[in-house]
Formats: structure tokens, C-alpha cells, sequence
């Protein structure tokens, strides 16, 4: 009996609660997607949003004037992605700022391969929290580099630092990652597997 | 396809009276027992699969140095031990347990979708077939972690393609298995049995079901994201592509936080009904513990960032999933006192299953305590990705949930089979057992305090000694588990020697005990007149 008479009468309410189910399942499935820009959404709405990496004129930079004096190191860190030919490193690993005021330094590259490539940039500060704090007025991560066979270049990075950064904050890491850019797809290539 | 009495029934494509004979009894069946056999042998099969990949890792940690594999292949059993372990060894059981007492607890001829249940099984044999294939592949199996974080998970051979097809069809048995559990629950009780007088192991499953609908789609959406990000051009996870590798990890641990509780949910439900069967006492706080569960269900989802606290969140982001982490252990905390307070003044015997219900209560606690100060940010800070990691989720799962499978074996075992389990090897069985987790584990705590990271193959030599304990834990243990299967293969194949009672456990409450001893194929044809001494463990009158 095991197409019962119990389940025959329950059939139709089964299949309701049988679609609902599979319902809620789909759903969700569409929401693992969805969470993608709703983490956005969700960072942006209660302003806790943390990686900013926009770019800001140099006159835009206005802070509040404050009479203390303040100094923090920033270390300078430098990566390249496995698909980019390139040597890339920072002229000096780490600085003293005064903060609120400009500060500048440089970062090498050098294309090792036999031919022309071009790459981007990515940027990235640590701690996290900080990295609102952190205004580069210019950069070379704003836009693509090309390099020629072989060819170096100084990249230099102009920042300051919003003396509204927290006070127990006294060293900043500026990170970068290369990337070789994809001229045929318009995009950045991913790394080599394996 | 008939038997004498088949005419009374309007359907005649169906075994009635009892099993086809031979190996497509196995392949077509839609019975709820056979297919809860299925599931507990393919669960008990991978438990010793994953067991082997176990002793891999921890044969090449006896010693500081590399000696028994290669790195990779080391990160290769660690990655799979625990996929097979999760996927393969635990959740299938609950799964098997649950086909077969379900329908029984509740007074159902089967469950109510017998056709997808068929499926829900015969889809894990390919998953997993699938799964452990990369092991021979030219690239090697899956090697970053069970949680495949990015951007290493994309890093490796191709093999991974067959990962996540496996995955796939493994979250989709258990959508499937839950879909027909919350329908069987919810629309085949047997009369008069509302829902506040189902047994425990019933709400527990239910409550289960309901998150694994929930979580699996959203593993299957967030591995599906890692396939397109390697095969398709996508950038999800993909920082060079404006993608945020962090986002992953905010998707997987959606999944992963609820999954543990799925782990641990049901083998709740089992200590349940088992404490109050040798105690002779009904459950302390029946109501409690419903509703305890469903608190730890809904809090589930709200603590998924602990495992990401290093991650660099705001400071408000760690004190609320701090604050919700630790919000769990009240509820956890009832349910461990509600099993005391059962056991509380009661005549205790100490068969085999009540002494791995007991370990599961001693133990279990100790995972959760650690688990509490893993819940603590700036300690966690220091404990994240260490062996104390490693302890903690052990403790939970291995003498929570493991061991509350094997306090269920024992315990359904003689109305499965109708033979009873020796109790002197049962009894040798769970002592060393208890013996060698401890050593096995209990060490893991030292080294993850002492800095030791977890999945390295190598370590320096402060860390041997304690590395070498548990080694020699984990390879005793290992043999011990076969004292298990000699059990089980002696009580499901032996010759039947004596008539067991209908009621195997003189204390033991519930519908399933009210049928013969072994179950005939099939029970509660016709649904039973649920009297109230049929009530499964509880302390309210009903
Ligand atoms: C009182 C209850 C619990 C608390 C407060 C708790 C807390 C935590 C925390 C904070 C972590 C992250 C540690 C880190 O990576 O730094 C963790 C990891 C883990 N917990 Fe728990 N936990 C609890 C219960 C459980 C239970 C019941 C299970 C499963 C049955 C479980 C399984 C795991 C697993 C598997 C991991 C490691 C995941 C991984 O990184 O691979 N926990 N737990
Ligand atoms: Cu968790």
C-alpha cells in the first residue's frame, strides 16, 4: 500500500507546500547572487563602506585646519600579478609623512618581456579602516601604463593624509597589484593558472 | 508484480508485501527503509574514505619535516578529507537516520515524495565518484580548502570543474531530501499527533530541513560564481576585474555558518530521545528545546562573519557578529541543561548508546566552549587559522556529531535489524574510542595556542611533540571505528538468534517502538491510533 489513501488526500495541499519549497530553494539561489551588489548596497547605506580608491584633485583637498603636529610611516608594498612580465617595486619601502600635507614618492617598473604590454594598476590600503583617510591626489594606477620591450619607468604617487584619521593609526600600508591589461577584451587578464 | 493481496490496491506497480529480490530492489526502490539503509552505508563507506584521508595528513605531522607526501598532495587531503567528511560521511547520515525514523516517528506508510527520494540518493554515489575522480587526474584534486576561497581555488589544475559539478549535485540530493522531509512532516503525521507532541529528533529535522533549503542554493550560487570567474570571463571574485575576493568569503560562510548548525541540529535530536530512554525520565523542557532550536536556526544567520574577522571589518561589523556569536551559547546552554536536568535523579543504565550520548554531552560542550572564545574578536585574532580552529570545529563535530550517528546506530540498530549489537564490544568501542578523540584532539588546543597555523605539512619543532600525541590519537582512533563496522556488518548480516521485543529499550517512548522488531518493510499502512503513551519523550502532559 504504499500509494496509500492518506496520501492521495493530501495531495493537493502536498503540491502547494511542494512548490513553495522549491520556490524558497530558486529564491535563494538567486539571492547568493543578488548578495554581490546588495554587500555594496548594504556598505554604502550605513556608510561603512571602506575601500575608497577615487581619485581626488589636489585642490580639492581641504581639511580641517588643526595646530598639532602629526607624523605617521606609511610602508610602501608593491606586487605583480603571474600574467605580467613586468619588475615592479617601490623606490623607498617606507616614509615618514606629516600628515595633511602632500607627500610624494616613487614606484619602478620595467617591462622584462620582448614586447610592448600594458598594465593597471590596483590599489589597495591597510588597515582597512584607514584607507578613507587616504587621498592620492596623483597616481599611476588612475590610468593604464604601456611600457616598450624592455623599457623602465619612474611612476610617481602624490598623496595626503585627512588629519581625521584615527589616532591610534601610525602606519599605513599602501599596497599595489599590476595587472596585465587585455587590450583585444578591453579587460584586465587573469592570472596564469598553475 | 502482484502477491496474493494485491488486489484490493489500485496500483499495482509497486513491491507491496516486501523487497524485490536482488541488486534492483536497491537501484528502483521508493521505500523509506531501504533507502535510509542506503544512505547510512554510503555514509558509513565515506566516513571510512575520509578516515584514510585523514591518517594521510596525520601520519605526515607525526614528525616535523617532510617525509610522507608531497605539500600538495598534503593540501589535497586536507581539502578533501573534509568534503568527503561534511558532504560524504555526516550529512548523508542524518539524511539515512532520517528516512528511516521519520515516516516511523510520525505514523507514515513512507515518505511523501518516494520517487524524488529515490534521486535524492542515487544522485550521491555520482557526486562523489565525481569528487574523488580528481584525486587521479592529472592535476590533482581540489587543493585550497574545503572552502575554496579565491583567488587560490581558481589557481589550480582543471580538475576543479569536477568539484564543482560535484558540489552541484550534492546540494541538490540535499534539497531535494529536505523538500521531502518538511512534506512528510508536515503533511503525513498520523492523527491527533499536532506538532508540539512529535519526538525531537522530528523537530529537529524539520527545523534542518528548513535551513538546508535556505543555505545549499547559496553554495550552488557561490561555487557556480567561482566556475564562471575561471571559465567565463567573469569578475566576481576577481580583484583585476573590479571583483572583491572578500565577497566570496561573505557568501560562503552565509552558507557555511548555517551548515554547521545542520551538522549539529540533528544529532541534538537524537542525544533527545536517547538521554531520557536510559535515564527513565521524560525530557526536562520539551517546549524549551523546540524553541531552542529554532533560536539557534534563526541565529545562524546572522553570525556568519566570525569566521572573517581578520578579514579587516569595520569595528562595529566585529562587535555585532561578536555579540550574535556568543548570543548562540543561551540557547545551546538550555539544550545542555535540559539534558542534565533529564539525566538529574534518574535510574541511569549505561548501554552503549546512552554512554555516546553522555560523551556527546561532555564533549560537545567543550567544543562550544571553544568555539565561545573563538567568538571573542581580539582572541580570535590570534586563534584564526590555527590548530585551536582545528580542536574547536573537531570537538563539535567529531564527538558532537559523529558521535551522536553512532550513539544512533546503536540504538535503532535492533529495530533495523532485528539483532542485538554485543554490548561488551559496543562497550569496548566507545571507551577507546572516547580514549584516543581526546588524544587525538584534545592536543590540537596547545598547538593552536602555541601559533601553529592549520593545513601545512610542515612545522617547526616546538610543535612535535604534541603533533606526535596526536598522531598516535588519530591512528587509534582510526582502528577503533573498525570495532564499529565489525558491529554493524555482524548485526545487519548475521544469523538472527533471538526475538527482540517490540520495545527493544524497556524505557524507549515513541511510535517506532509500538511496530515489530526488525520493521517489516512496510509500517503504518493504515495510520495508527496515536494513544497518548505512544508520545515520544516530553515533560508536558500533552
Ligand atoms: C557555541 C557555539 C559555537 C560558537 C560560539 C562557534 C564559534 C566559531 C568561530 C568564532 C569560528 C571561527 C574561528 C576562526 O576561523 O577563527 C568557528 C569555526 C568553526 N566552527 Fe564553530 N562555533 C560554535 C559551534 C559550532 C558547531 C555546533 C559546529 C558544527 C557542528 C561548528 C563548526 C565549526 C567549523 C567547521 C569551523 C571552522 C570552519 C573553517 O574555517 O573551516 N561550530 N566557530
Ligand atoms: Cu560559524
Amino acid at each position: 500500500m504504499s500509494e496509500t489513501s492518506d496520501q492521495k488526500k493530501t495531495r493537493p495541499q502536498g503540491r502547494r507546500l511542494l512548490l513553495t519549497l522549491a520556490g524558497v530553494a530558486l529564491g535563494m539561489f538567486g539571492f547568493g547572487f543578488a548578495l554581490v551588489p546588495l554587500y555594496d548596497i548594504f556598505c554604502e547605506v550605513t556608510g561603512i563602506r571602506l575601500i575608497d580608491n577615487g581619485r581626488v584633485s589636489a585642490s580639492e583637498v581641504q581639511f580641517e585646519p588643526t595646530d598639532e603636529e602629526r607624523w605617521v610611516t606609511v610602508h610602501f608594498d608593491a606586487a605583480v600579478d603571474r600574467g605580467l612580465p613586468w619588475e615592479f617595486g617601490p623606490s623607498e619601502k617606507f616614509m615618514k609623512v606629516k600628515v595633511g600635507e602632500v607627500s610624494e614618492t616613487l614606484y619602478l617598473a620595467q617591462n622584462q618581456s620582448s614586447e610592448a604590454v600594458i598594465g593597471h594598476a590596483v590599489p589597495s590600503v591597510a588597515p582597512a579602516q584607514a584607507s578613507i583617510y587616504f587621498a592620492k591626489t596623483e597616481c599611476f594606477c588612475f590610468t593604464q601604463q604601456r611600457l616598450e620591450a624592455g623599457e623602465s619607468q619612474e611612476m610617481p604617487v602624490r598623496f595626503v593624509i585627512d588629519p581625521a584619521l584615527p589616532k591610534n593609526t601610525k602606519v599605513l600600508t599602501l599596497s599595489y597589484r599590476f595587472y596585465k591589461y587585455d587590450e583585444e577584451s578591453g579587460t584586465l587578464a587573469k592570472a596564469d593558472r598553475s | 508484480m502482484s502477491t496474493a493481496e494485491t488486489t484490493h490496491h489500485d496500483q499495482d506497480d509497486h513491491h507491496d508485501h516486501g523487497p524485490a529480490k536482488g541488486l534492483s530492489r536497491w537501484v528502483f526502490t521508493t521505500n523509506h527503509k531501504d533507502i535510509g539503509t542506503l544512505y547510512l552505508l554510503f555514509s558509513l563507506a565515506m566516513f571510512f574514505v575520509g578516515g584514510a584521508m585523514a591518517l594521510v595528513i596525520r601520519a605526515e605531522l607525526f614528525q616535523p619535516g617532510l617525509q610522507v607526501v608531497e605539500p600538495d598532495f598534503f593540501n589535497q587531503m586536507t581539502t578533501m578529507h573534509a568534503l568527503v567528511m561534511i558532504f560524504g560521511a555526516v550529512m548523508p547520515a542524518f539524511v539515512g537516520l532520517a528516512n528511516w525514523l521519520v515516516p516511523m516517528m510520525v505514523g507514515a506508510p513512507d515518505m511523501a515524495l518516494p520517487r524524488m527520494n529515490n534521486w535524492s540518493f542515487w544522485i550521491l554515489p555520482f557526486a562523489f565518484a565525481m569528487l574523488l575522480s580528481t584525486l587521479f587526474m592529472e592535476s590533482g584534486g581540489p587543493a585550497a580548502g574545503w572552502t575554496l576561497y579565491p583567488p587560490l581555488s581558481l589557481q589550480g589544475g582543471d580538475s576543479f570543474a569536477f568539484v564543482i559539478f560535484a558540489i552541484h549535485l550534492m546540494g541538490l540530493s540535499s534539497i531535494m531530501g529536505a523538500i521531502n522531509i518538511v512534506a512528510t512532516i508536515l503533511n503525513m503525521r498520523a492523527p491527533k499527533m499536532n506538532l508540539l507532541r512529535m519526538p525531537l529528533f522530528v523537530w529537529t529535522w524539520l527545523i534542518t530541513a528548513f535551513l538546508l533549503i535556505m543555505v545549499m542554493p547559496v553554495l550552488a550560487g557561490a561555487v557556480t560564481m567561482l566556475l564562471t570567474d575561471r571559465y567565463f570571463g567573469t569578475s566576481f571574485f576577481n580583484a583585476a576585474g573590479g571583483g572583491d575576493p572578500v565577497m566570496f568569503q561573505h557568501i560562503f560562510w552565509f552558507f557555511g555558518h548555517p551548515e554547521v548548525y545542520i551538522m549539529i541540529l540533528p544529532a541534538f535530536g537524537i542525544v533527545s530521545e536517547i538521554i531520557p530512554t536510559f535515564a527513565r525520565k521524560p525530557l526536562f523542557g520539551y517546549v524549551s528545546m523546540v524553541y531552542a532550536t529554532a533560536s539557534i536556526a534563526f541565529l545562524s544567520f546572522i553570525v556568519w562573519a566570525h569566521h572573517m574577522f581578520t578579514t579587516g571589518m569595520p569595528l562595529g561589523g566585529e562587535l555585532f557578529f561578536m555579540y550574535a556569536t556568543m548570543v548562540i551559547a543561551v540557547p545551546t546552554g538550555v539544550k545542555v541543561f535540559n539534558w542534565v536536568a533529564t539525566m538529574w535523579k534518574g535510574s541511569m543504565t549505561f548501554e552503549t548508546p546512552m554512554l555516546f550520548a553522555v560523551g556527546f554531552v561532555i564533549l560537545f560542550t567543550i567544543g562550544g566552549f571553544s568555539g565561545l572564545m573563538l567568538a571573542i574578536v581580539p582572541a580570535d585574532f590570534q586563534y584564526h587559522d590555527t590548530y585551536f580552529v582545528v580542536a574547536h570545529f573537531h570537538y563539535v563535530l567529531v564527538t558532537g556529531a559523529v558521535f551522536s550517528i553512532m550513539a544512533a546506530a546503536y540504538y535503532w540498530l535492533p529495530k533495523w535489524t532485528g539483532n542485538m549489537y554485543s554490548e561488551t564490544l559496543g562497550k569496548w568501542h566507545f571507551w577507546l574510542s572516547v580514549v584516543t578523540v581526546n588524544l587525538l584532539f584534545f592536543p590540537q588546543h596547545f598547538l593552536g595556542l602555541a601559533g601553529m597555523p592549520r593545513r601545512i605539512p610542515d612545522y617547526s619543532v616546538q610543535f612535535a611533540e604534541f603533533n606526535m600525541w596526536s598522531s598516535i590519537g588519530g591512528f587509534a582512533f582510526g582502528l577503533t571505528q573498525l570495532i564499529f563496522l565489525y558491529i554493524v556488518l555482524k548485526a545487519s548480516f548475521g544469523k538472527r538468534t533471538e526475538q527482540l521485543p517490540d520495545r527493544v529499550w524497556e524505557g524507549a517512548k515513541g511510535l517506532e517502538w509500538t511496530v515489530a522488531t526488525p520493521a517489516p518493510y512496510h509500517t503504518f499502512d493504515e495510520a495508527p491510533d496515536f494513544r497518548d503513551e505512544d508520545v515520544a519523550h516530553g515533560d508536558v502532559a500533552h
